[in-house]
């Protein structure tokens, strides 16, 4: 048994010298934003920020989930979430926080001292929607985050160098607690930095539909990771097509929960039909997003929906492996449906910006996550359930 | 039964082997001897042998997916008739052919139908539920069949079925025993 010592393949290399040069040149563009047109630099900032928080705070969710829950899926993936949600990951995401905390009079209505004065609403609403509040709070979810993948990274090192058999026991005990602190802090981190955006809007499954696309958007990185790691004769990562299927079962699923939270978000809406609350969707279903709403249906739902239905293509990571594709762009389109409409109710806009956001800090995350990969051993040695996690059935 | 069948019928030949590798080996050579109706019983379940019968292609999955498809549509046609056509109701002001509020009995109406179609196709495809079946009939399967022994079946429905050569093949294994069955 010498499984999972195989070299990294180099494409890993490549990717991480892929994602540092997209990185630079997305700075650069945003850079070049910053001088030209600042409102619009942080409108697509924020969409480009929350898409690739989504990549790290989501392989961090599923991670936590998998020490909950102990499978064989998650086992043979620990490192790869591992790496997408790392201090390093993490840390880099607290720090492309900045440009959001100094742009705060950009985005934020509320934070213009003489509207809030002038609104009964938002003059209600200050006690939580302050600056001084608003910047301790995003510090405290990214220092939470930050802690979490840390914990993990120690226990699992531990674990490779001790093989002490109860440190997988206190994984699960920290995941159990993480779970629970990761979705409040990620609910309420989506409360401050887009629901806030249209401060007068509220809605209380806005927070998990943040959440599970973010759980979308970490399964597809897991196959396409599988694909760059999973492949070949002597692949790095010894995974099973059972592996993989599990994969695609959990990525169909978390994007059936996200067009579930969707619609239940706007069926009570609807439904409720309050001047206060249809103004979401009077944006988006009858006016200029009108086409966007129904493009975001389809490829966020309808379409993996159907491409994901089939046995085959799950237990394949090359078959898998355009559907993540389709999804992590879904996630942007998802995003800036989510945000765009905010500032531009009336006339649907895509700003050249809006892609070198997402190129920018993507790139820098995928700089970061291949180092991750590298970093360790990419099947966690002494973890209890690897042998059974690894049998042939 | 007894006197309407002076010669029983055949059921097919079982034979029983120690370890699922000699299974395995045991479906091969049946395989390749040319016998296509073939079932095996072991104690858990093992992924090999069903690749190695090709037991993965249930029709079950199109079942329920058409079940589902057709739940779907009657069920939203059903609300949008109600609604709109035979007892049209103006609801706050609402469309009569309010889609939204149709979503959901839509959704359940697939998951409805998927779900029934997937039990009962099981049952009516796998031929259950059976209160008996010729395997029964021998002492070793009752024994050991859930517990620590690995069988073959070769049924008599097979085009090539031959008694004979059957259990020349099966005995030629190393199989604990090798047994006809009986309908």
């Amino acid at each position: 048994m010498n499984q999972g010592s195989n070299p990294l393949p180099e494409g890993v290399e490549t990717l991480g010298r892929i994602g540092l040069i997209a990185g630079l040149v997305g700075l650069a563009l945003l850079g070049a934003g910053y001088a030209t047109d600042r409102e619009q630099l942080f409108r697509s900032y924020l969409t480009g920020y929350m898409w690739m928080l989504g990549l790290a705070a989501g392989a961090l969710g599923v991670m936590l989930l998998h020490h909950v829950t102990r499978g064989a899926w998650g086992v043979v993936i620990r490192r790869i979430l591992e790496a997408a949600a790392s201090p390093l990951t993490l840390g880099f995401a607290a720090v492309a926080f900045l440009p959001i905390a100094l742009g705060t009079h950009s985005l934020y209505e509320w934070t213009h001292a003489e509207v809030v004065a002038g609104d009964a609403i938002l003059s209600h609403k200050k006690p939580w929607l302050n600056e001084p509040a608003f910047l301790g709070r995003s510090a405290a979810y990214l220092v939470l985050w930050i802690v979490l993948a840390a914990v993990f990274a120690r226990l699992s090192a531990r674990q490779d160098e001790t093989g002490d058999r109860r440190i997988a026991l206190s994984m699960q005990r920290w995941g159990a607690f993480g779970v629970v602190a990761f979705i409040l802090s990620m609910t309420f981190a989506a409360f401050d930095w887009m629901m806030s955006l249209t401060p007068h809007w509220f809605s209380t499954i806005y927070g998990l539909y943040v959440i599970i696309g973010q759980a979308v958007a970490a399964m597809a990185l897991v196959a396409l990771a599988g694909l760059l790691l999973g492949e070949g004769p002597s692949p790095a990562l010894p995974l099973q097509p059972r592996h993989l299927h599990d994969h695609g079962k959990l990525l169909f699923a978390f994007v059936c929960v996200w067009a579930y939270f969707g619609y239940s978000q706007f069926i009570i809406i609807w439904s409720g039909n309050l001047p206060e609350e249809t103004t979401f969707y009077t944006s988006r279903l009858n006016g200029a997003w009108k086409v966007t709403t129904i493009v975001l249906v389809l490829l966020h739902y309808a379409l993996p929906f159907a491409l994901l239905l089939s046995r085959n293509r799950k237990r394949s990571a090359k078959a898998l492996a355009p559907v993540a594709v389709l999804l992590l762009f879904a996630r942007w389109l998802d995003l800036h449906w989510l945000v765009a409409p905010a500032f531009s109710a009336n006339a649907f806009t895509l700003h050249w910006l809006d892609l070198a956001a997402p190129l920018a800090l993507g790139g820098i995350w995928l700089r970061l996550f291949t180092l991750g990969l590298k970093a360790r051993p990419l099947l966690p040695a002494n973890e209890p359930f690897l042998k059974e996690a690894l049998a042939h059935e | 039964m007894h006197g309407t069948h002076p010669e029983p019928s055949l059921h097919g030949v079982l034979a029983e082997f120690r370890t699922p590798d000699e299974l395995l080996a045991a479906i091969e050579s049946a395989r390749a001897a040319g016998y296509t109706k073939l079932d095996a019983y072991t104690p858990y379940p093992i992924e090999k042998v069903l690749d190695a019968l090709d037991l993965h292609h249930s029709k079950v999955p199109l079942l329920t997916l058409g079940a589902a498809i057709f739940g779907a549509v009657a069920v939203f046609s059903f609300a949008y008739w109600a609604s709109a056509i035979d007892y049209p109701l103006n609801i706050g002001g609402r469309p009569l052919n309010s889609w939204p509020a149709f979503i959901p009995a839509t959704f359940e109406g697939a998951v409805f139908h998927g779900g029934l179609a997937a039990a009962l196709g099981m049952l009516v495809l796998n031929g259950l539920p059976r209160p008996h079946h010729p395997v029964f009939e021998v002492k070793r399967f009752v024994e050991h069949a859930s517990k620590d022994g690995y069988f073959l079946l070769v049924e008599a429905e097979d085009p090539q079925f031959d008694v004979s050569a059957v259990r020349r093949l099966l005995e030629g294994l190393g199989p604990v025993e090798v047994n006809d069955l009986e309908n």
